[in-house]
C-alpha cells in the first residue's frame, strides 16, 4: 500500500463488556491487510490493553490506527483523570483499577508495561485532571 | 493433537464446538486476563475460570483455539453464541483447573 489507511474507532465508557471490540475490529482489518501474524499480535495486545484502560480509568475516549507501509502508529486518547505518576503506573503490578474490574481479571498492573513491551515506540503525554493521550508504534 | 480429540472427552461438556480439525499447539492456564493477553499461545487450549465475555475478546485476539472453562464455570449464551462465529470452541467442566489441563495432556495435546 503506498497511502497510509487512518482506522478511527469511539471507545464507549460505559459497557465495560464490549470493552476488546475495537481491538477486535483492528485485529481482522490488519488479516485483510495481509500483515505479519507477529506483528499482528504485538498491535491486538497492545490496542486491548490500552482500550481496557480507557474504559477502567477514564470513562472511554477515542483511538486513531494509521497504517503505513512501515509501521502501524496508535493513538489513543481520553478525556480522564490523567495519570498522576507514569513511572509508578509503569511498574509491572502496580494498579489503582477497582475491586469490580479485578473479579473480572484485570487490573493485574499489566496493562501499561505489556503496552510497552509490545510495542517498539511508546509515549505518554498525561495531564492530571486533563486526560491522557499515549501514541505507541508497531514497525512492520 | 486437533481439538476433535478434546471434545469427546468425558466430563467436558462442549458449549461452542468450533473447527475439530483445528491443529492444538498447548495447553495454557491463567486467570488473570492481561497475563493471559501476553502468555496466551496461538492455537492454544486456555484452562481457566474466568467466563466473562473479556475471556472471549482475550482469546480472539490471541488465536486461542479453546477455551476451557473449569469449576463449572459458563459463558452466557450471547458470549457463546459470539465465540461460534469467532471460531473459537469453548468447552465447561466441573474439574479444577489443575485436573482440567491433566485430563486434556493426558489426552495427547503436546
Amino acid at each position: 500500500m503506498s497511502q497510509a489507511l487512518t482506522f478511527r474507532y469511539e471507545i464507549d465508557g460505559d459497557d465495560f463488556t464490549r470493552a476488546g471490540e475495537a481491538s477486535s475490529s483492528m485485529k481482522n482489518k490488519l488479516k485483510q491487510l495481509g500483515l505479519d501474524s507477529d506483528v499482528i499480535r504485538k498491535v491486538a495486545i497492545a490496542m486491548y490493553e490500552g482500550e481496557i484502560n480507557m474504559v477502567i480509568h477514564a470513562d472511554g475516549g477515542k483511538i486513531t490506527v494509521t497504517v503505513s507501509d512501515t509501521e502501524i502508529t496508535m493513538v489513543l486518547s481520553d478525556t480522564g483523570p490523567g495519570i498522576p505518576d507514569v513511572e509508578k503506573a509503569m511498574q509491572e503490578g502496580y494498579s489503582t483499577a477497582r475491586a469490580e474490574v479485578r473479579s473480572l481479571g484485570f487490573g493485574a498492573g499489566m496493562g501499561l508495561p505489556n503496552m510497552k513491551k509490545y510495542t517498539d515506540e511508546m509515549q505518554i503525554d498525561t495531564t492530571v485532571g486533563r486526560g491522557t493521550t499515549i501514541t505507541m508504534k508497531v514497525y512492520i | 493433537m486437533r481439538l476433535k480429540t478434546i471434545l469427546k472427552l468425558p466430563g467436558f461438556r462442549a458449549l461452542v464446538k468450533g473447527d475439530p480439525d483445528r491443529e492444538i499447539s498447548r495447553i495454557f492456564c491463567c486467570d488473570l486476563l492481561s497475563i493471559a493477553m501476553s502468555k496466551a499461545p496461538a492455537d492454544g487450549v486456555w484452562v481457566t475460570v474466568m467466563g466473562n465475555r473479556n475471556t472471549l475478546a482475550v482469546a480472539s485476539l490471541t488465536d486461542t483455539a479453546c477455551i476451557v472453562l473449569a469449576e463449572g464455570m459458563s459463558l452466557d449464551d450471547g458470549t457463546l453464541e459470539k465465540a461460534g462465529s469467532e471460531g473459537i470452541a469453548v468447552l465447561s467442566t466441573d474439574l479444577p483447573v489443575f485436573d482440567a489441563a491433566l485430563k486434556i495432556y493426558q489426552a495427547g495435546a503436546p
